[in-house]
């Protein structure tokens, strides 16, 4: 178990190094934007019955819904949002948290947000949400995490 | 196009902030319904204060803290003349338009009872609705709502409709925030007093392009913020008719605000000081008053010419923009431009036109209910000020453009 639970923390890791790996062939923020937009476009969409209020993240300027499963022992993160730059942000959210292990979830950091140039989407201020999103699937995976316990 | 008799250049060198870039690109501020920017003379006055007479105020014996006192009810004059109010005592300082919608809604908490009513308006600044429903809720009194209308005015018939016996008190804006209608506020005015109620007029968003005489308008209470007037933050003014302040138990206890302080009893200043417990915004108080003098050297009505030739310009720029729509087309508006474009979230253009050096605000604006009304989770408004440019505003439809195309 312990084994397992450090492969899928590395592999977050790993993860997270590929996309930093990918926005450092952009040389400007127009790149990024334009490449953050297209992930937001290829988003696999929500199920239409898990777009509620319920499920809608508090804090941000544009909906964020995200709807969290436990498959096989992972995490599995399906989200959604009505401004497409958010939903590029979900996107590289959910490439690196879905369909990992509770535990890993909750031990991984977010530093590459920074190393990616999307540091000023971290400010709490800034109301996008992206600090509430992060909260939101470590939550998920915090409660996952108690009923593995 | 030709500007209006406004030495732009001159004006835009008092701004030190308008020089700076953004994002690599010169700062394009149009974001002056939200905070408008500080001309050096307010930024000197802040300088000279802490530098030269930094002291507590009314209080102290010696010169320092005279000076002080002396500039503060200064400004406090100064802005008793802006407005035309009768006497400098219905002038209270407060730290802004929520704080002085507070204070007097607060005081009404011992004027309502289960049956009276109070009228607000569809297009009011969350600041000018939160206070009240905790009003109603404390006293029972009942809140109405003026109805808006698709052109982003006020139903006036309706409000005639909502207006009887009952009604103790009337608040809505003078313009409003999120659109710019500049709202009839005279026959508003006129006709709740036929009534018997009093009224309270939000003037943050009209203060900086509309000079108002309280005398000639009769209104009860004005609140402004001075940062929206070339003014610091943190500073702002509640006008009150004498009679009514009189009458309106102090909101703070406090230093300031006494007269006698025992254990059995205390009793009150006098006005202003009833209202202004603790020691004030010495300094804000000081450069608002500067702020002040700035404004009305330039002129309220060469302000209101140029920005308005600003608003034409800009409309009819954005206009050409396929899928543009804009809220809030009433004949009478103040320099505001509240838009969406088919299909895009105005998070998404506010953040691209950013990385372009423009600051637009996006989102409700603080007034959801017109949010609601028009379906819409928000917008992009652009609010322009007298130092703004028709240069400036190409470069954010430009900006627009692009942002669409990225958007598509
Ligand atoms: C119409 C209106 N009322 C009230 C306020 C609140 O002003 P402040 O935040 O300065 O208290 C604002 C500020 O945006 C406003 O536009």
């Amino acid at each position: 178990m312990k084994q397992k639970r450090t492969n899928s923390l590395s592999n977050i890791k790993v993860i997270q190094e590929e996309i930093v790996e990918e926005f450092e062939m952009f040389d400007d923020w127009m790149q990024r934007y334009e490449y953050m937009i297209e992930l937001g476009k290829s988003l696999p969409l929500i199920d239409e019955q898990y777009k509620t209020e319920e499920n809608i993240i508090k804090g941000c300027q544009s909906k964020v819904w995200v709807h969290a499963d436990m498959q096989d022992g992972k995490v599995v993160f399906t989200a959604d949002s009505d401004a497409i730059i958010t939903k590029g942000i979900i996107a590289i959210l959910i490439r690196v948290f879905s369909n990992q292990e509770p535990q890993a979830i909750l031990d991984a950091n977010t530093d590459f947000i920074d190393e990616i140039g999307l540091k000023e989407h971290l400010s709490p201020t800034r109301a996008n949400g992206l600090v509430s999103m992060i909260k939101q699937l470590k939550m998920y995976a915090l409660a996952y995490q108690t009923k593995v316990n | 196009m030709e500007l209006s008799n406004l030495d732009i250049e001159k004006i835009r060198a008092d701004f030190p902030i308008l020089s700076r870039k953004v994002n690599g690109h010169p700062l394009v501020y149009f974001d002056n319904a939200a905070t408008s920017q500080t001309p050096k003379a307010v930024i000197d006055a802040i300088v000279e204060y802490y530098e030269g007479y930094n002291a507590n105020i009314h209080r102290g014996v010696h010169s320092l803290s005279q000076e002080a006192t002396d500039a503060y009810e200064e400004a406090r004059e100064t802005i008793r003349a802006h407005f035309n109010a009768q006497k400098k005592e219905e002038i209270i300082f407060t730290s802004g338009t929520t704080h002085g919608i507070n204070l007097v809604a607060n005081g009404f908490a011992s004027e309502l009872k289960t049956g009276d009513e109070v009228i607000v308006s569809a297009l009011e600044h969350h600041s000018n609705i939160v206070p009240w429903q905790m009003l109603c809720e404390k006293t029972g009194a009942q809140l109405k709502v003026i109805p808006m209308t698709e052109s982003g005015e006020l139903d006036i018939e309706a409000f005639e409709d909502l207006l009887n016996k009952n009604t103790k008190l009337v608040f809505v804006n003078h313009v409003s925030n999120a659109l710019g209608t500049v709202n009839p506020i005279q026959k508003i005015i006129t006709d709740a007093h036929q009534k018997g109620a009093a009224v309270l007029i939000d003037g943050a968003q009209a203060a900086p392009h509309i000079k108002a005489d309280v005398q000639a308008l009769d209104v009860d209470f004005y609140v402004v913020s001075g940062h929206k007037m070339c003014g610091p933050t943190g500073v702002g003014v509640l006008y009150g008719k004498e009679e009514w302040l009189n009458k309106l138990p102090p909101y703070q206890g406090g230093g300031e605000m006494i007269d006698q302080v025992t254990f059995e009893k205390t009793t009150y200043a006098g006005l202003p000081h009833k209202f202004e417990a603790g020691t004030p915004n010495i300094c804000g108080g000081i450069a608002f008053g500067k702020a002040i003098d700035y404004l009305n050297e330039i002129g309220f009505e060469t302000i209101a010419a140029y920005e308005h030739e600003l608003l034409t310009y800009a409309t009819a720029q954005l206009l050409e923009i396929e899928g543009v729509k804009i809220y809030g087309t009433s004949k009478e508006k103040t320099a505001v431009i509240s838009f969406n474009i088919e299909g895009i979230h105005p998070y998404d253009i506010g953040t691209i036109i950013d990385k372009l050096g423009i600051a637009v605000r996006t989102g409700h604006h603080c007034a959801q209910p017109i949010m609601d009304y028009y379906k819409i989770p928000g917008t992009v408004r652009a609010s322009f000020s007298f130092y703004n440019t028709k240069e400036e505003i190409d470069a954010f439809v430009q900006a627009v453009k692009r942002a669409k195309i990225m958007l598509s």
